[in-house]
């Protein structure tokens, strides 16, 4: 599926859904957003930069298979629940280490949705995609 | 207005599985994408349908008051990605069927449970159950 | 902390043990030496009145705790568990050296002998059922340690089978034990032993332990898989399947005694299936040639001896158990590690095809001879004592005659076995064998030579053993302290004739044998009604009904299993709506609001779905009822469900187009028209389900408690104000990384299914 017009657009398209993605993830706790919302934001991006350009292309972006986004998003969201671990609470009770700042493992948790969604749309595109 | 977005969570569910009941394998995967959004519609409706207000506590303020119901919300998030998985993993199990067996008919595909008639002219008695672990 | 730290040092060392043992070094016996000396450091607390507890949380939900009890009876097996396992891992290092998977192999043989100790001082019913399974799980790998022999995979498969079977109903009988007493403690179950062997449930309790612990110790009819496990290598037969772990059976039944000792099915039931246990193993070894299967038939006459001894009352009988467990451990490990030697060093085990090795390895010729003459029960060997101990007992009995007919027999087998291994292989002329047989090193004959040796000290010097073992563990057995004083040398005595004549004849018999075994091996009946073959059968037969049973539930219709999934739904909701009185209508008033529009959307999203003439007509219109949802979404409050819809069906239209082009949609549903109208049928059956009982839900008061507490604290505590994401990653965080890995898992696992597919077509068209 080269077209002309897809490749040119996706050049504006694909830097633009990838902030606005991390946007909408970091917003997510208290404005509509979150992890899902922002990894299927950016793996639409993705898609339409790499529909045109194939499975290398694909690649070429990442640096890294898909797969591997889905097995690192994992490793986040356990790592996040480390922490509560080592304090004797519940796995995954979150921590909010600095006090005036609302930055949590919540956070660390959320990206690993996020690179899950991403590495899950883009593992079942990348099959489609032409070579 | 529930009792009415009920009755088109009926329709939807008779739609889908009138659908899953198909030969044609691309028909289930309709269905499945048209259960996927009436489950997720079940799970909204029995959270009510009260507000219209999204379920964000104003800045500056500790606590919501009235707001529409956030748990179903929570719970169907989740629920639509997972369908998304669901119906992409059926598509690539059937896609994978059609070019090993040549065939869209759900009836026709039958490597992992022969017809018994078919298997004593094929297969010896005794390989039967085998047959069935390794595919299972 | 003492209990804990023995039991879990062998289970932190079993890695140690695997890295020693795979390269063979002796250094791997440090592990159960280690143990050993611990247990024995913990003697001069445990006596007939004195009993070392240890109590550790564990599921206080479930009111099960971790709790260990170090009695007599404990500390003997403990001490003869990691005593014999000193004597065997130094014996594997030089047996097994060269073999393939010795790292795993010494890993699970320190992990059972670690389950083992568990077993024996667990004082929790449900920690002991834990110990014992792991047992019978490392007992499996330890059997099937060739995979690649057929024989081997099925003695693992059927000594697991059976074992776990009784174990199955050992757990039944220890809940049941458990509900009856009030607690899973052994300790307390015992201070209330007059109520449980009056409580009503206490034959069907006696019934299925007795059944679990048959199993474990290869009572009649369950003993065949004990001589088919000699498929193992040689220090497993002597450590497990002679030593230890079919002991454990006996060891239930010992610790249960003192509830059940005076109970007549207990009484009945253990001297009955010992007496025919006995009876059975001493015939069936007369027929075998194999030394380790003779020994293994005669590993069953003496488990059959312990149960029958157990079931005896009095503390006689207690001392008498005990005595005979120690005495044949030491006797048994003794000479399974001799038929080892003699295998290894001569390249065959056939008993017939031996003699005269006493030229060749004079050493081993010696540890033999002297194992043997304890199991014949000799003096001054202990084996004398507590042969004399076990005909006294039997005398005393009520039925006397059933038991000491059984005793004689089980004795004179003891007898004509202990000839056949020590003095058939060694004495007489020299015969040619597969290798040039010569005495082996200190690794392999030390253990031997000690077990040996400790027969004689012991026989010499019964105090050592009576006073710090025996009587402790008799008294565990008999449930009050015991006093007795054990001695070699009784005088002239009826247990004396009576030693005598089992000398006589099994002498005999072993003279005799030459023409005694073919006949009975000629027996053919054994061979296809005895247990092994039914056990065959059954497997058979268990195969047979899952076809069939496979044949009628797999038709292998999908659309079958959907029709009949549908089916059982709709007519189990229906039938709960009728039968609680469910139906019941939510108020239509009201109802006709601007956004009832979005529900007529949705049917005819549906309908046309339904309709759909070809598959992109069918995605546009499976594409409406999602954008449809969305805008539900967006208007009721759901701003961040609306996003994840709208760009969830953008993505699913993008990969259901991608892949038209690759599957032809046929325009004609395949579906006869009369298997439609009956899917229709199913279909508005459903239906109809799924709209009353969505109504039903409707109908009743909405409980806002759960809502309100995330509106709650969602700030105070999460330090977020989108709920719906401070739900998902924090109140419920658990739930959402499980649905974050099945959505990976279903990406993975699709990747895989495609990777396959491309294999396939690259192969078909290189």
């Amino acid at each position: 599926m080269s077209s002309l017009i897809l490749t040119t657009t996706s050049r504006l398209i694909l830097p633009a859904a990838l902030i606005f993605s991390i946007y909408v993830l970091l917003r997510g706790h208290n404005e509509p957003g979150g992890g899902f919302i922002g990894g299927l934001i950016a793996a639409a991006g993705i898609a339409v930069h790499a529909i045109p350009r194939g499975r290398t292309g694909l690649i070429a972006l990442l640096r890294v298979w898909p797969k591997a986004l889905i097995g690192a998003g994992m490793l986040l969201g356990i790592a996040a629940g480390i922490p509560a671990l080592l304090l004797a609470e519940p796995f995954l009770t979150q921590q909010w280490p600095f006090a005036s700042l609302p930055i949590g493992t919540t956070l660390v948790f959320d990206v690993g949705v996020y690179l899950v969604v991403i590495g899950s749309v883009l593992t079942f595109l990348s099959y489609y995609l032409e070579n | 207005m529930e009792p009415v977005f009920a009755l088109a969570f009926g329709v939807m569910v008779a739609v889908a599985a009138y659908l899953l009941m198909s030969r044609n394998v691309l028909r289930i995967v309709l269905g499945l994408l048209v259960l996927g959004n009436a489950a997720n519609l079940s799970i909204f409706l029995a959270g009510r349908l009260d507000s219209r207000i999204p379920p964000l506590v104003p800045a500056g303020e500790t606590m919501l008051v009235g707001g529409a119901n956030p748990l179903p919300q929570a719970l169907i998030l989740t629920a639509i990605v997972i369908s998304f998985a669901l119906v992409a993993f059926t598509v690539v199990l059937f896609e994978s069927a059609h070019r090993r067996l040549g065939t869209l008919d759900a009836e026709a595909m039958r490597e992992a449970e022969p017809r018994p008639a078919e298997k004593s002219v094929t297969e010896p008695r005794r390989s039967a159950p085998a047959k069935v672990t390794e595919h299972a | 902390m003492t209990l804990l730290a023995l039991i879990a040092f062998p289970f932190l060392l079993a890695p140690f043990a695997g890295w020693a043992g795979g390269r063979s070094s002796p250094l791997v016996a440090a592990v159960p030496l280690l143990l050993f000396i611990g247990f024995a450091a913990m003697m001069p607390y445990v006596s007939a009145d004195a009993i070392v507890h240890e109590t550790h949380r564990w599921i206080p939900s479930l009111d099960i705790r971790a709790a260990f009890r170090l009695d007599g009876l404990s500390l003997t097996f403990a001490l003869l568990i990691s005593g014999i396992g000193t004597a065997v891992f130094l014996y594997a290092s030089a047996y097994l050296k060269g073999a393939p998977r010795l790292a795993r192999f010494y890993t699970v043989l320190t992990l059972f002998m670690a389950s083992m100790l568990g077993a024996v001082m667990a004082d929790d019913l449900m920690l002991l059922v834990v110990f014992w399974e792991m047992t019978s799980l490392t007992s499996f790998l330890l059997i099937g340690y060739t995979p690649e022999a057929a024989a081997s995979r099925r003695s693992a498969q059927q000594g697991f089978l059976i074992t776990v079977s009784g174990g199955l109903a050992m757990l039944a009988g220890v809940i049941l034990l458990g509900t009856a007493a009030g607690t899973f403690s052994i300790t307390e179950i015992l201070d209330q032993r007059e109520a449980i062997a009056a409580h009503p449930a206490a034959p069907a309790i006696i019934i299925l332990l007795a059944a679990g612990a048959f199993a474990k110790s290869a009572q009649a009819p369950l003993h065949s898989w004990l001589a088919n496990a000699m498929v193992a290598p040689t220090p497993v037969s002597a450590f497990l399947h002679s030593a230890t772990m079919v002991k454990l059976g006996v060891y239930l039944l010992a610790r249960m005694d003192p509830i059940f000792s005076d109970t007549g099915l207990w009484i009945t039931l253990l001297t009955l299936f010992g007496a025919a246990t006995m009876l059975v193993g001493a015939t069936l070894a007369m027929r075998e040639t194999d030394l380790k299967r003779v020994l293994a038939y005669s590993t069953i006459v003496s488990l059959g001896t312990l149960t029958m001894m157990i079931g005896i009352p009095g503390e006689l009988a207690a001392v008498a158990t005990v005595t005979f467990l120690i005495v044949h451990a030491l006797y048994k490990a003794c000479l399974f590690m001799v038929a080892g030697i003699v295998d290894h060093e001569t390249g065959t085990r056939d008993s017939s095809k031996l003699g005269g090795l006493r030229h060749y390895m004079p050493k081993t010729a010696l540890v033999a001879l002297a194992g043997g003459l304890s199991m014949a029960g000799l003096p001054p060997f202990i084996g004398f004592a507590s042969k004399e101990l076990v005909y006294e007992t039997s005398l005393e009995t009520s039925g006397w005659w059933l038991v000491v007919a059984a005793a004689l027999l089980a004795n004179i087998a003891m007898v004509v076995v202990a000839a056949i291994v020590a003095i058939r292989c060694f004495a007489g002329e020299q015969t040619s064998t597969p290798k040039t047989p010569h005495d082996p090193g200190f690794a392999m004959l030390g253990g031997p030579a000690v077990l040996a040796l400790l027969g004689l000290v012991f026989g010499a010097a019964p105090g050592l053993v009576g006073e710090s073992l025996i009587v402790p563990a008799a008294s565990a057995v008999a449930g009050y302290p015991v006093d007795y004083s054990l001695s070699l040398w009784h005088g002239f005595t009826p247990m004396l004739a009576l030693s005598l004549l089992t000398l006589a004849l099994g002498a005999f018999v072993f003279l005799r044998w030459d023409s005694i075994r073919p006949r009975l091996a000629g027996i053919s009946q054994i061979d296809s009604w005895g247990p092994d073959r039914l056990y065959d059968r059954a497997m058979d037969g268990l195969q047979r009904m899952s076809t069939w049973q496979t044949q009628l539930i797999q038709s292998g219709s999908l659309r079958g299993y959907v029709a009949r999934t549908l089916l059982v739904i709709s007519v189990a909701g229906l039938a709960t709506l009728l039968i609680r009185g469910g139906f019941e209508m939510p108020s239509f008033a009201g109802a006709l609001t601007p956004d009832v529009t979005l529900a007529v959307l949705l049917v005819i999203g549906a309908l046309a779905v339904a309709r759909a003439r070809n598959f992109v007509a069918g995605i546009v219109a499976a594409g409406l009822v999602g954008f449809t949802v969305a805008l539900l979404f967006l208007v009721r409050g759901a701003p961040d469900l609306a996003f994840t819809q709208f760009s969830v069906e953008a993505l699913a239209i993008v990969i259901m187009l991608a892949i038209v082009g690759r599957m032809p949609f046929r325009e004609r549903d395949y579906r006869p028209s009369r298997e439609r109208v009956r899917d229709i049928g199913i279909a508005c059956l459903i239906g109809v389900t799924a709209t009353l009982i969505m109504l039903a839900v409707l109908a009743q008061p909405f409980d806002p408690r759960l809502s309100d507490y995330f509106r709650m604290t969602s700030v105070p505590e999460a330090h977020g104000r989108n709920l719906v994401n401070v739900i998902l990653v924090d109140f419920r965080a658990i739930d959402t990384l499980g649905e974050i890995i099945v959505l990976g898992l279903a990406a993975v696992a699709a990747a895989a299914v495609l990777a396959g597919l491309r294999r396939a077509t690259s192969e078909k068209r290189p």
